[in-house]
């Protein structure tokens, strides 16, 4: 029973890791504007998107066949992160600058509509492209490292190591550079930050533009790692990385982190003992039972989230 | 006024996402005006274009509509539109007659998007029109239940080309039938197939939750159980998620002979992947779910020798089926897939039973009442390819269960199982 545990580690981190840069820009937004962005889940399903047409096309002429998997993977997710950045950029000036003295339902409404109009966009393109919207892409890691108690596929390697130099780089930017301390002060007091001379949206611009090519290039790694993606997929992973923000304490950074690598693991462990501990009573499917019940007991003796306290340092 | 037209952009983009979002429900309405060109030239009378059919002149069709009802929308929309086109096919191979008899016949087809409340919906819609006498639908067993409550209640008669599930002609609904085999016929046989030919003796079930693949399973594991195989685990997953680590290590640690897996294609053709990517090395069975060629492009190399039970024969196996198959694509532009053969004779049926209630009825347009009358009592009927006859709970008497198996990025015939 315990001889799968290595395995069953491996694959929640994975998940976990991804969970964790798709939770960042939910927080972002939060810490920011104080709204969820709930079309986040779909801005990843078209950095997913992109990445896999980059992927196939590049294949299609023939130049992804001598090409190193690794400098084709970061081409892929340059392009995904700029394209789907750009994006961001764009459903912030479009739809969410115009409502942002609205009351809160309101911008929360137009991010629902977003997510839809980008849901069938993609499937709309896909399906006349393609003739097909579930998407098969090329895997550039195809290999394995087999340790004797578990495999490792290098994919997951890659994942985690890109997911956390991600993560790191966002934690650097915020605290050392002079945009992320505008970032912090504009997420503390809008009307005085401005004061200070701080361009404040600017400073939003570019929170969405980090958010989403975080998204963006998530997207890019749940492609490499699963191999078929669908218009459908921002829906139950924006789910739960949203999850992983609250429970991490919504507009905390390290929170976020924290959280999604918490319910990918949860996920992983719960569906692989959940059974055998019950003895059949409950099967892997109440993995989700599981982590949402953690969420709403960690809800319910403290509000604010596990990184909760540090209210005043949220982005 | 800035202000003004920022939200006029905003209420555009929403009402653009929102059309798009809502355009699966009622996008296709069947452009039946177009068939009533206006006989006499006056002016005026053309100005009262409106209703159809009201200008009960000699010349004039009367207007009947069958409807479809099956995901053209979202994860199964592949096999959803099989199923579409080929009682599309069907339909307007025997429009010519149908105008002879004086009638103006069309299809009205629906996007239940695999989804129970949208099914429901559109069968409220399709009850509410007086046109509509006949449905062909669902493909999925969870939607067809609900939905078969909405035709029993207005005696419209519904006839499933593709849900298997048990339950669904067991409710005892008049309205109810369907030509496929059921559940009960096709994890049983499915399983006699592994015992005997395979010689299978341990087994995990993984299924999705529905009350299509749930009661696959279950059918299934019973007759494994029955015939000493060893159950090594029986888990659900959610449809639509990509991750199946979870399930597949445990079900993978337990070196089973073989996973059952009771569900439809996108998860399989992941799951069977994920499987193999962790080395999992026994057989990998399925239900009819599985019959798509996505399933292919989904598991890629995985999907080599990937073994499924179903409901549809091999048609390319015979001259008459390959004929057939390109008239087919000739008429409508697609290939014909195994389920076309399924949309295409569920219609024969259907229009069979409609033809016979005309007759009953004296030439005149029958109502609900006859043509579910007239389609419950269907004995013998040849379709191109399923022979049927309904028993009293709708259920066809001559459905057959067939194995296929993926073989060199191909789905094979394997054999009929008796």
């Amino acid at each position: 029973m315990l001889s799968m545990l290595p395995q069953v580690l491996i694959d929640g981190l994975t998940l976990g890791f991804m969970y964790a840069v798709v939770a960042l820009g939910y927080t972002m937004v939060y810490g920011i504007l104080e709204f969820i962005n709930f079309a986040h889940g779909e801005i990843f399903m078209v950095g997913a998107f992109v990445g896999t047409e980059v992927l196939l096309i590049t294949d299609s002429l023939g130049a992804l066949e001598g090409m190193n998997p690794f400098v084709a993977f970061l081409i892929t997710l340059i392009i995904s992160m700029a394209i789907t950045g750009l994006l961001g950029i764009t459903i912030e000036r479009v739809a969410y600058r115009p409502l942002r003295n609205a009351p809160r339902l309101v911008p929360l409404i137009s991010a629902i509509g977003v997510s839809f109009l980008l849901q069938d966009l993609v499937r709309f393109t896909e399906a006349i492209a393609r003739n097909a919207f579930i998407l098969n892409g090329p895997q550039l890691f195809t290999g394995k490292f087999d340790l004797g108690f578990a495999q490792i596929p290098s994919k997951s390697i890659v994942i985690i190591v890109i997911a956390i130099a991600m993560m790191v780089g966002l934690s650097l930017f915020i605290s050392k550079s002079k945009w992320g301390i505008a970032m912090r002060a504009v997420s503390q007091d809008q009307s005085t930050a401005s004061l200070m001379t701080i361009n404040v949206d600017k400073v939003i611009m570019l929170t969405f533009l980090i958010g989403s090519s975080l998204g963006g290039a998530t997207g890019v790694l749940f492609a490499q790692n699963y191999g078929s993606i669908d218009p459908f997929i921002g829906f139950i992973l924006g789910m739960k990385a949203f999850t992983a923000a609250v429970l991490g304490g919504i507009g905390n950074i390290k929170g976020a982190m924290f959280g999604g690598v918490v319910i990918g693991l949860v996920e992983s462990l719960a569906g692989a003992y959940m059974g055998q501990l019950t003895n059949g009573a409950f099967g892997a499917e109440y993995k989700d039972v599981i982590a949402f019940s953690i969420l709403i007991l960690v809800l319910l003796f403290k509000p604010e989230g596990l990184f909760g306290e540090a209210v005043k340092e949220k982005v | 006024m800035k202000k003004r037209t920022h939200l006029g952009i905003l209420s555009a983009v929403l009402a653009v996402g929102m059309a798009l979002a809502g355009c699966g429900g009622g996008g296709s309405s069947s452009g039946g005006g177009g068939s009533e060109p206006a006989s006499s030239s006056g002016g005026e009378s053309s100005a009262s274009s409106g209703g159809s059919g009201q200008a009960a002149s000699g010349g004039t069709l009367e207007k009947i509509l069958i409807a479809t009802q099956t995901p053209l929308s979202g994860q199964q929309s592949n096999v959803g539109d099989s199923l579409k086109t080929g009682a599309e096919y069907a339909l307007k191979l025997q429009q010519d007659e149908f105008k002879k008899m004086g009638f103006d016949l069309q299809l009205f087809p629906q996007d239940d998007q695999a989804d129970p409340k949208q099914g429901v919906t559109n069968a409220e819609m399709l009850v509410s029109n007086p046109d509509v006498l006949g449905v062909v639908g669902h493909y999925n067993t969870g939607v067809s239940i609900p939905a078969s409550a909405k035709y029993d209640s207005a005696s419209l008669a519904m006839i499933s080309p593709g849900s298997t599930g048990v339950q669904l002609t067991e409710e005892g609904r008049k309205a109810v039938h369907r030509i496929c085999a059921r559940d009960d016929q096709q994890g049983p046989k499915g399983a006699k197939y592994a015992m005997e030919k395979l010689g299978v003796k341990s087994v995990f079930f993984i299924h999705d939750k529905t009350a299509y693949g749930q009661g696959l399973a279950d059918q299934a594991k019973a007759t494994f159980e029955k015939g000493g195989v060893q159950v090594l685990g029986y888990d659900g997953i959610t449809q639509g998620e990509k991750d199946y680590s979870a399930v597949l290590n445990q079900a993978v640690s337990k070196k089973p002979d073989m996973i059952y897996f009771g569900g439809i294609y996108p998860e399989g053709g992941i799951l069977a992947k994920q499987a193999r990517d962790k080395g999992f090395e026994g057989y990998f069975m399925g239900g009819d779910g599985l019959d798509s060629p996505e399933l292919i492009k989904i598991a890629g190399a995985a999907a080599e020798g990937i073994l499924y039970t179903s409901i549809t024969g091999d048609i390319s196996g015979t001259d008459d089926g390959k004929k057939w198959q390109e008239d087919y694509k000739a008429a409508m532009g697609k290939n014909a897939e195994n389920y076309s053969v399924y949309g295409f004779d569920a219609m024969n049926v259907m229009l069979d039973g409609l033809k016979r209630a005309i007759e009953a009825n004296g030439g005149k347009k029958p109502t609900r009442e006859q043509v579910l009358e007239a389609v419950h009592s269907t004995k013998d009927f040849q379709g191109k390819f399923i022979k049927v006859t309904f028993d009293e709970k709708g259920d066809n008497e001559y459905a057959d269960v067939f194995i296929w198996k993926v073989n060199n990025g191909k789905a094979e015939y394997v054999e009929r199982v008796e």
